[in-house]
C-alpha cells in the first residue's frame, strides 16, 4: 500500500521528532552536565520572557473581567466574577495563553538560532571543538523552557489576577483583601496542581519542537526563516492537543 | 614518499547520497609538515572528504587513519581527544554569532582543557589573536568584522589549541584578490610557525599555488591525479587543463 506523499511526509517527521525526543532522554541524564549553559538559557528564556508574558496577562486579566461582567450581571451574579476570573485565568487561559506567547517569542527564536548555527556550520564547529552540539544547545534549551514555562504561568496568572482586580473595580468597587478572599476561597488545589502540571509539558514541547526544527534546518536563509516559522505553528498547535489530553487525564483522576 | 610518516592516511574511501555517489574509492596521503591541496570542481566531494577526515561524516566504506589511529574504530570520548590535535578551518568560518571574539576563541580552550586558568586562557587569546594581526578586535562580536577578518578570527580560533593537522575548507572562498593572498601568506607563516601538516580544499588556484607543496585532482570521486604544482599544470591531459586555464 502506497501512503499518500503528505501523509508519508507527517508520519516521517513524527518519527523524527520522536527520535529525537528519544535522544534527548538518553542524552539528559549522562555527563558532562551543561550547567552554566542552562543557567544561561534559563536567564534568557525565562527572565527575559517575563515582561512580555506580564503585560499579555494584565492585558487578560482586565479584558476578560470587562468582557464577563455584562453576562454576570444579566444573570444577577456579578458577585461571583472575581471567583469566575480566577478560576478562568488559574485553570485554563493563564497556562495556554502564556504557552502561546512562550511559542511565538521562545519556540520562534529557538528555531531561528539553532537553524541559523546549521546553516552557517557553527554546530559542527562546535562539535569539532569537542563539545556534544546535542547536549550544549538541545538539552539546555529544552529544559530551560521545561523549568520556566511553569514558573512564567505562575507569574502570569498572579499578574492576571492582579488586572483583573483592576477590571472589577472599573465599574463598581471592591477592596484588595474582599477579591483576593473571593479569588482564593473558590480555588482549590485540583484547580492549581493540574494547570501547574500541564504546563512543564507545555514547555517541553515547546522547546523540543523548537530545537528539531532550527537543529534539521536547511537550504540557507530560507530553511532558516521556515524553522522559526514551524517551530511557532507547531509548538502552538502541540500546546491544544497537550490542553485536551490534559483534560481528560484530569478528568481521570477526578480533579475536576 | 611512503618513507615519511603519514599524519593522514586514506585508502578506498567510498561516500554516497541515496543515488548519489560522491566519493568511489579516494585515496590520499598526507605527510607529515606538508600542505596538500584538494582542488576539484564544487560538488566532486571535496567538502564531504574532510569532514569524513574529522568525523563530522561516516565513510560508507574505506579507512580513514588520522596521526596513525583509524577513525571508524575511535569512541566519541577519543575522537573528541584526536579533535584536539586536528583543527578545521569552515568555509562560512563558523563563528559563533552571540560570542565576542574573546569567546569564540576560549570556547574551545574551556572545553578541551577544564582546568586552564583565566590568565593562561588570556594569553592564549591574544597569542592567537596576535598571529593573526587582529589583537585589537578581542570585544568585538563577529558581525562588526569584515569577511577577511572574520577569517583571520577563524583561523586564530583553529590555532588555538594547537593543532598537529589543519584542514581548510576553502579558505579563500569569497574574498577579494588582496585579501585572499594575505590570508595564503598568512596560512603559510603558520605552517612555519607550528609546523603543521594540512590539507587545503579549494579551487582558488593562487590560494593553491601560494601554499601548496603538493595537490590532488579529485574527479569522479577518485583521486585522478596528483603531484607538484608545476607538475599538473605542464600536463597536457584533457582532463587537467581546464583547470589551470
Amino acid at each position: 500500500m502506497t501512503l499518500p506523499p503528505n501523509t508519508k511526509r507527517f508520519l516521517e517527521e513524527a518519527g523524527a521528532i520522536a527520535q529525537f525526543t528519544g535522544r534527548f532522554f538518553r542524552e539528559v541524564f549522562r555527563p558532562r552536565y551543561e550547567w552554566s549553559a542552562f543557567i544561561q538559557q534559563c536567564y534568557m528564556i525565562g527572565y527575559k520572557s517575563l515582561p512580555l508574558v506580564g503585560l499579555t496577562g494584565f492585558i487578560m486579566g482586565l479584558v476578560l473581567t470587562m468582557q464577563l461582567r455584562p453576562s454576570l450581571i444579566d444573570y444577577g451574579v456579578e458577585s461571583e466574577l472575581p471567583a469566575m476570573v480566577g478560576i478562568a485565568i488559574v485553570r485554563e487561559i493563564g497556562p495556554v495563553i502564556t504557552a502561546l506567547i512562550f511559542a511565538g517569542k521562545i519556540g520562534s527564536s529557538i528555531g531561528a538560532e539553532l537553524g541559523s548555527m546549521k546553516v552557517t556550520e557553527q554546530i559542527d564547529a562546535m562539535e569539532v571543538s569537542g563539545t556534544n552540539p546535542f547536549k550544549y544547545l538541545v538539552v539546555t534549551r529544552v529544559l530551560a523552557t521545561t523549568f520556566m514555562l511553569p514558573i512564567l504561568v505562575l507569574l502570569g496568572d498572579a499578574i492576571s489576577l492582579y488586572g483583573a482586580y483592576l477590571g472589577v473595580n472599573i465599574k463598581a468597587t471592591t477592596s484588595f483583601s474582599l477579591y483576593y478572599t473571593q479569588v482564593f476561597n473558590n480555588l482549590s488545589f485540583s484547580d492549581v496542581l493540574p494547570a501547574f502540571v500541564k504546563s512543564f509539558f507545555f514547555g517541553f514541547a515547546i522547546g523540543i519542537i523548537g530545537c528539531f526544527k532550527g537543529f534539521h534546518s536547511s537550504k540557507g536563509t530560507e530553511g532558516v526563516g521556515r524553522s522559526a516559522n514551524s517551530s511557532v505553528v507547531l509548538g502552538s498547535l502541540m500546546v491544544f492537543i497537550i490542553d485536551l489530553i490534559a483534560v481528560q487525564v484530569t478528568d481521570i483522576l477526578g480533579f475536576n | 614518499m611512503s618513507n615519511t610518516e603519514a599524519a593522514i592516511l586514506i585508502q578506498n574511501l567510498y561516500k554516497g547520497f541515496g543515488s548519489n555517489q560522491v566519493l568511489k574509492g579516494f585515496n590520499l596521503r598526507l605527510n607529515k609538515g606538508e600542505n596538500l591541496a584538494v582542488l576539484g570542481k564544487s560538488g566532486s566531494g571535496k567538502s564531504v572528504l574532510i569532514k569524513c577526515i574529522i568525523g563530522l561524516m561516516q565513510p560508507d566504506e574505506g579507512e580513514i587513519t588520522v596521526l596513525g589511529e583509524s577513525i571508524s574504530s575511535l569512541n566519541q570520548d577519543h575522537l573528541d581527544h584526536l579533535r584536539v590535535k586536528i583543527g578545521f578551518l569552515f568555509q562560512s568560518n563558523a563563528l559563533y554569532d552571540s560570542m565576542t571574539v574573546r569567546e569564540n576563541l576560549e570556547f574551545p580552550l574551556r572545553r578541551h582543557w577544564m582546568e586552564i586558568s583565566d590568565k593562561e586562557t588570556n594569553d592564549l587569546v591574544m597569542e592567537s589573536l596576535e598571529n593573526v594581526g587582529l589583537a585589537h578586535t578581542v570585544d568585538l562580536m563577529p558581525i562588526e568584522l569584515s569577511g577577511g577578518m572574520r577569517k583571520r578570527i577563524a583561523l586564530a580560533r583553529t590555532l588555538i589549541l594547537k593543532p598537529e593537522i589543519i584542514l581548510y575548507d576553502e579558505p579563500t572562498t569569497g574574498l577579494d584578490p588582496i585579501t585572499s593572498k594575505e590570508i595564503s601568506d598568512l596560512m603559510n607563516a603558520l605552517q612555519k610557525k607550528y609546523n603543521t601538516s594540512s590539507i587545503i580544499i579549494s579551487h582558488d588556484m593562487n590560494c593553491i599555488q601560494r601554499t601548496a607543496d603538493r595537490m590532488i585532482l579529485l574527479v569522479d570521486g577518485i583521486a585522478y591525479a596528483e603531484g607538484e604544482f608545476d607538475t599538473l599544470k605542464a600536463s597536457t591531459d584533457p582532463v587537467i587543463l581546464p583547470y589551470f586555464e
